[in-house]
């Protein structure tokens, strides 16, 4: 009798009350409850599986569902470096890929560094109402689907494109020029993808920066350049660094620009990563090219990383 | 005070806006050109959005997107809203610095990286599933094992599931920042007062924090939407034989060279965005005006008080 009312009771009360008792009997305070809930589902489904994709790299290659196994004939598990990472150091494909990679990635960082400088310094200089609308058009094509906006471009660069078709119509060429299929095509078509990625951050610090230091230079005779060189850009390093890694990281990794604007010799590691997964089906292969980006990667992420905690630092 | 521009930094303004521009506008004309072949010029026509619309195939993978971008992005919200809350608020707990690179991270992430370590967990997990639902058969638990089956028989062969959990991980960082953003900028008086006439925590922040932060939730879940909506390559390695979402379609597609009906469906998603994104702009920069008059009419009152 007793308990069928504290049950009925039970039931009247709001669930949250339920709950705050249950947390209570488990020591468990509101606090850890909130940070556990993100916490939690990062770690299962952003850090586990990277230990996951080190396992797999030391797997041995089985013709199996899943492709990689971790025991050997005799059923003992095992850590396979040789077939995987052995691979990788003797064949001079994967080198090859790994380090065009790196080289496309900070190529493009400075060309983003170089287009985006000067274009954020001009949006932040304007006026409020003229900046929001000319932020709102750098914007735009970063919320338009990536993978159109590559394709974009192969209508303008195909040898029957509008670029090839414009320069020969004003005569400035009388043949073509091949602009697809080459690196050059990779080159543009990162610049392109990533430069909203290299502007936003610069212009959020450009846009910060206390005005009166320049005017206080001009006042002391200091030439506008000058200036610009000795004030503006060092104040802005935060922001070049943002920027840069925030084009360098996910460049060195890029598959679908060199897959649809590069040709065969466009060679880049993430491309490498895919065609061992999809088409090779040697997982293990695939996983060690993804823990040797991994590895290019940590310094970058490390300075990242320490950059994404000033900020907060400071704004708080 | 405004500066002059100079010369240089105009033109520079003019040549960037040209080259972020013509690729897009380029796609646009392209898409209402009568010709199957995309670049050679031969009237207008209306004609490849007719074929479009008759495409089941990218019809149902466009179907399929949206709805994977909207569940995603909701979860990716929620969880998106706490992390940037848990950053911005509590500044010291054990495993912070390892926390807030989680939330950093998958941000910059080669998304090649993120896709394949997300299908090897998958892998893992159902091997784990597949270990457990023997076991506790065998063992004579089969209503247990039972349960189990409901409870985790997502994980085999893979599918809309997967594909959800793997743009929830990577939508939510992105969420993360931006509402992280807006927490740093939060006047902390209002929740204070609440808190002081005696409203709980949880209360104070149903109550008064996240109606405060609310626009900048839904550019947030805006922002997770169409990332989702677009994502190719952690898609590519997350999704099962029968979830086969919009951008593998237009990619399996854009493979084979240009298509007219892919330059219709695109002017189609750029129109979309467009609209969004002005309304948007106009919006924020309403409530921005709004904001300030309410404020400047608190300071006169205040004044006269």
């Amino acid at each position: 009798m007793a308990s069928s009312v504290s049950a009925a009771h039970a039931s009247r009360l709001p669930a949250s009350h339920w709950m705050r008792d249950l947390l209570q009997a488990l020591g468990i305070r509101g606090r850890t409850l909130v940070i556990a809930i993100p916490f939690l589902w990062l770690f299962l489904y952003f850090f586990v599986p990277f230990l996951i994709v080190l396992k797999v790299s030391l797997a041995f290659i089985t013709i199996a569902q899943p492709p990689y196994t971790h025991f050997n004939e005799a059923g003992h598990l095992v850590f396979n470096i040789g077939d995987s990472y052995g691979r990788l150091v003797s064949d001079s494909l994967y080198i090859k890929a790994y380090w065009n990679s790196l080289v496309v990635a900070a190529t493009s960082t400075v060309i983003c560094l170089l287009i985006g400088y000067p274009f954020a310094y001009g949006i932040a200089r304007c006026s409020p109402s003229v900046r929001n609308i000319l932020l709102m058009l750098v914007i735009l094509p970063f919320w338009t689907s990536f993978l159109i906006r590559v394709y974009a471009w192969i209508g303008l660069l195909k040898n029957n494109g509008l670029i090839n078709e414009v320069l020969m119509a004003i005569g400035i060429i009388d043949s073509p020029i091949g602009m697809m299929n080459t690196n050059f095509a990779v080159y543009l078509g990162i610049v392109y993808s990533y430069l909203p990625f290299m502007i936003l951050p610069l212009y959020a610090n450009l846009e910060k920066m206390d005005m009166s230091l320049l005017e206080a230079a001009a006042d002391l005779g200091c030439k506008p350049l000058k200036a610009f060189f000795l004030i503006t850009v060092p104040l802005s390093f935060p922001g070049i660094v943002a920027g840069s890694m925030l084009v360098f990281i996910p460049a060195v990794g890029e598959y679908v620009i060199p897959e649809l604007l590069g040709g065969p010799s466009s060679l880049m590691i993430g491309r490498v990563l895919w065609t061992e997964f999809f088409s090779n089906r040697d997982w293990p292969t695939a996983s060690a090219v993804a823990i040797a980006i991994l590895l290019a990667l940590v310094i970058p992420l490390m300075i990242y990383q320490k950059y994404q905690d000033k900020e907060l630092e400071k704004e708080s | 005070m405004t500066h002059r521009l100079s010369w240089f930094i105009i033109f520079w303004l003019v040549v960037v806006f040209a080259f972020l521009y013509t690729p897009i506008i380029s796609v646009v004309i392209y898409s209402f050109n009568a010709s199957k072949l995309v670049t050679v010029w031969a009237g207008w026509s209306f004609k490849w959005y007719g074929e479009l619309a008759k495409d089941r195939q990218i019809i149902d993978a466009a179907l399929l997107s949206l709805q994977v971008a909207a569940i995603s992005s909701t979860l990716a919200t929620i969880l998106g809203t706490i992390a940037g809350y848990v950053l911005v608020r509590f500044p010291k707990f054990l495993g912070r610095t390892a926390f807030s690179g989680m939330v950093n991270a998958p941000l910059v992430m080669p998304e090649v990286i993120t896709g394949l370590s997300m299908l090897l967990l998958f892998i893992t997990m159902e091997n784990i599933f597949k270990w457990a639902v023997a076991g506790l058969a065998d063992s004579g638990m089969g209503a247990t094992s039972e349960v189990v089956r409901v409870l985790f028989g997502w994980v085999e062969g893979r599918g809309f599931i997967t594909v959800v959990i793997a743009h929830v991980t990577f939508t939510m960082s992105y969420i993360a920042v931006v509402m992280r953003s807006r927490f740093l900028v939060l006047d902390l008086s209002l929740e204070e007062a609440a808190q002081d006439l005696g409203a709980k925590p949880l209360k104070v922040f149903f109550v008064i924090t996240l109606p405060i932060v609310l626009p900048a939730i839904i550019s947030g879940w805006l922002l997770g939407f169409t990332i989702s909506l677009d994502d190719l390559v952690i898609t590519a390695f997350t999704n099962g034989p029968g979830t086969t979402t919009l951008p593998q379609v237009v990619f399996s597609k854009v493979r084979l060279g240009l298509d007219p009906k892919i330059n219709a469906l695109a002017t189609i998603i750029i129109a979309i965005v467009s609209i969004g994104v002005i309304i948007a702009t106009i919006q924020m920069r309403r409530a921005e005006k709004q904001r300030q008059r309410d404020e400047q009419m608190a300071i006169r009152a205040l004044a006269k008080a």
